[in-house]
């Protein structure tokens, strides 16, 4: 298991390299020059020169990539261009609050999507089976942005149970209330993907020999699904949750623009309209770090689940 | 004589295909008495292993049924009992083993773990003493250093160790009767030949009855007590392991015999059955075999009744050439 551990942990060093170099290209193919955009039409050709020299860009294409590196990986993006505070600061002020949002959303969706699938696979072809397709569709074709709406309307607008405004609060209890409709919007988007990959892997083992085995040991029908199948079928439910993550931070960017929320989406979005580069060039790396940490966590929690991973 | 351990009456399971209930297993009348093995011998598709599944009531819960019949075990009709009362049966008063070791134990609990459930489930053991009991039993199926294997997983172990360990699950709450659905099948011969030694050697110290299904004739003669041999869900002849093989009554186990290679025979003298053993949604009406049959006559064309060659109580046949013949002498 540790050399399981050590090796995932391993691969992640490669990709992390790859995707810190592609972003220094495209940084770099983006047509204009910097100085310019950072320092307006405006500017004078000295002060231009100057911001150029303090950038860096004057310096050898590979001496910027060596120099970029260097900084990324200790953690160093610069200096947001608008509020002139560290690209790192800027993030980590938000950070919590978006990665509170996609915890609470994968415990949702888990909450959710899991019995609901389970529940499916076993009365197949019966009507909780039916029911579970039709609201797992739903979920699937309803875009984010259209739900956090409807969400906002119903239980904010029209039943008023909760804050439109979701920004932060001291009080616990207003703060999980402020979570509740963004967590649900991505839960329930979350949920809609484990259910149906729960309950075509569960109806996969289900049909498996060692069910019939533990059957015949006298084994429970619940004891079955919890000790014997939901194990066996969490590996594609934990491969589709890795994969959605990408999904999830695109859907939680516009998640936080509807609840007024901070985070990571309304970092970008600010940094986009203001044209904040150095801020973008950071939460590029962020984000990207973000899904490759996910990647390997749920190549590791593969081998939690199945010894067979981790057996050489 | 005492009561049979296993007493199974006109059980007839039927499948459902395209709305319709067609019967895999037909008729079907056997007891199992105490310590005694008993074959079921056919082809693939006879109805062995649905007759099995339909005594431990493992058919699929929705496309299969019991239509008919009683099973009787320890006096009680297992097929009219609520699945609650089967489940504390299961495991318990009846195990069953299965035809491939490679996937019928669950690859993500430890082998130790899937012996001490049944124990835990059946006998209310902690899990330590549960686990304690599992090392004795993979000791008692020879598994080589059973302490440092009890926490290995399935694919750690060979098609042979597993069927062991399938064993000693099926045994740890010392059964009345063992089901054991082609257990040997999958492995190669020289395993095979220790398995079976193995639940023959267990067989006697745990004073199990076994009934063991198999189309091997090779491992009938080295397992069994008494034979049936089935055609088309049904049995066409019962008899005692001798009897089955010295006089072959059925021209199906005739046949069966003589398409069986054996080593002090010329191998030219092999003959293949010809024809197919007909799906269940084709049974011909009168007898299952007739269409295959050397033997066939006008009066096949009726469904012939299991009935005693003459003289001979405990050999019976489902033909009318024969046992018909026999009787009217």
């Amino acid at each position: 298991m540790i050399r399981h551990v050590i090796k995932r942990l391993l691969l992640a060093v490669p990709t992390l390299l790859a995707m810190l170099t592609v972003i220094f290209v495209l940084v770099r193919l983006v047509p204009g020059d910097p100085a310019i955009a950072m320092l307006g039409d405006q500017a004078t050709e000295a002060s231009l020169q100057a911001m150029r020299s303090q950038l860096g860009l004057n310096e050898p294409i590979h001496v910027q990539y060596v120099d970029f590196l260097a900084r990324a990986l200790s953690g160093d993006f610069g200096r947001s261009m608008t509020s002139g505070r560290t690209v790192l600061e800027e993030v980590l002020q938000v950070l919590p609050y978006t990665l509170e949002l996609t915890a609470a959303a994968l415990f949702i969706g888990a909450l959710l999507g899991l019995p609901l699938g389970t529940w499916a696979a076993l009365r197949r072809n019966a009507w909780p089976d039916y029911a579970s397709r039709i609201i797992s569709l739903t979920g699937l074709s309803l875009p984010g942005f259209v739900s956090a709406i409807l969400l906002l309307l119903v239980f904010a607008v029209h039943l008023r149970w909760l804050p439109v405004m979701s920004a932060a609060a001291s009080d616990p209890v207003d703060h999980l209330r402020n979570l509740a409709l963004p967590a649900l919007n991505l839960g329930i988007i979350m949920a809609a993907y484990i259910t149906r990959v729960t309950r075509s892997s569960m109806l996969n083992v289900l049909g498996e020999d060692y069910i019939r085995t533990a059957r015949a040991k006298g084994v429970s029908q619940t004891r079955l699904v919890l000790r014997h199948a939901l194990r066996n079928a969490l590996v594609p439910v934990v491969t589709v949750v890795g994969l959605y993550f990408g999904t999830l931070i695109g859907n939680s960017v516009l998640t936080e623009i509807v609840f007024t929320r901070p985070g990571l989406g309304k970092l970008i979005l600010g940094a986009l309209t203001s044209r904040d580069y150095t801020l973008l060039q950071g939460l590029m790396v962020v984000f990207a770090a973000f899904i490759i940490t996910v990647n390997t966590l749920t190549d590791l929690a593969y081998g939690l689940i199945d010894p067979r991973v981790t057996y050489d | 004589m005492t009561d049979p351990v296993l007493d199974v009456r006109g059980l007839q399971s039927e499948f459902r295909i395209a709305g319709r209930w067609y019967p895999a297993v037909r008729d079907f009348t056997l007891a199992v008495e105490a310590n005694e093995t008993v074959a079921l011998v056919g082809e693939s598709g006879s109805g062995k292993s649905a007759t099995a599944l339909s005594i431990l009531r493992l058919l699929p819960a929705v496309g299969a049924r019991i239509a008919k019949g009683s099973v009787m075990f320890a006096g009680q009709d297992l097929a009219r009992l609520s699945e609650a009362e089967m489940i504390r049966l299961r495991g318990e008063a009846i195990a069953m083993i299965f035809q491939e070791p490679m996937t019928s134990l669950n690859p993500t609990m430890t082998v130790g773990a899937q012996i001490a459930e049944v124990i835990e489930i059946h006998r209310g053991s902690t899990r330590r003493s549960a686990m304690a009991e599992a090392l004795r039993l993979l000791e008692e199926v020879r598994i080589p250093a059973a302490r440092q294997r009890l926490n290995d997983y399935p694919h750690q172990f060979s098609g042979g160790m597993r069927q062991r360990v399938m064993i000693a699950m099926a045994l740890a709450c010392r059964p009345k009767l063992l089901l054991a659905d082609e257990p040997t099948t999958a492995l190669d011969v020289t395993i095979q030949g220790q398995v079976l030694a193995l639940l023959n050697e267990l067989k006697q110290s745990y004073g199990m009855s076994i009934l063991f299904i198999t189309h091997n004739l090779g491992v009938v003669a080295q397992m069994a007590d008494r034979v049936a041999v089935m055609y088309a869900g049904e049995i066409v002849e019962f008899a005692s392991v001798n009897k089955i093989f010295e006089q072959p009554s059925h021209p199906y186990t005739e046949v069966l015999l003589k398409a069986m290679p054996r080593v002090d025979r010329d191998s030219a003298g092999l003959e293949p059955i010809t024809g197919q053993v007909p799906g269940i949604t084709a049974l011909p009406v009168g007898c299952a075999f007739a269409p295959r049959c050397p033997l066939r006559q006008p009066d096949c064309d009726r469904h012939p009744a299991l009935a005693p060659l003459a003289a001979e109580a405990d050999h019976v046949v489902r033909c009318v050439v024969r046992a018909g013949q026999e009787a009217a002498v």
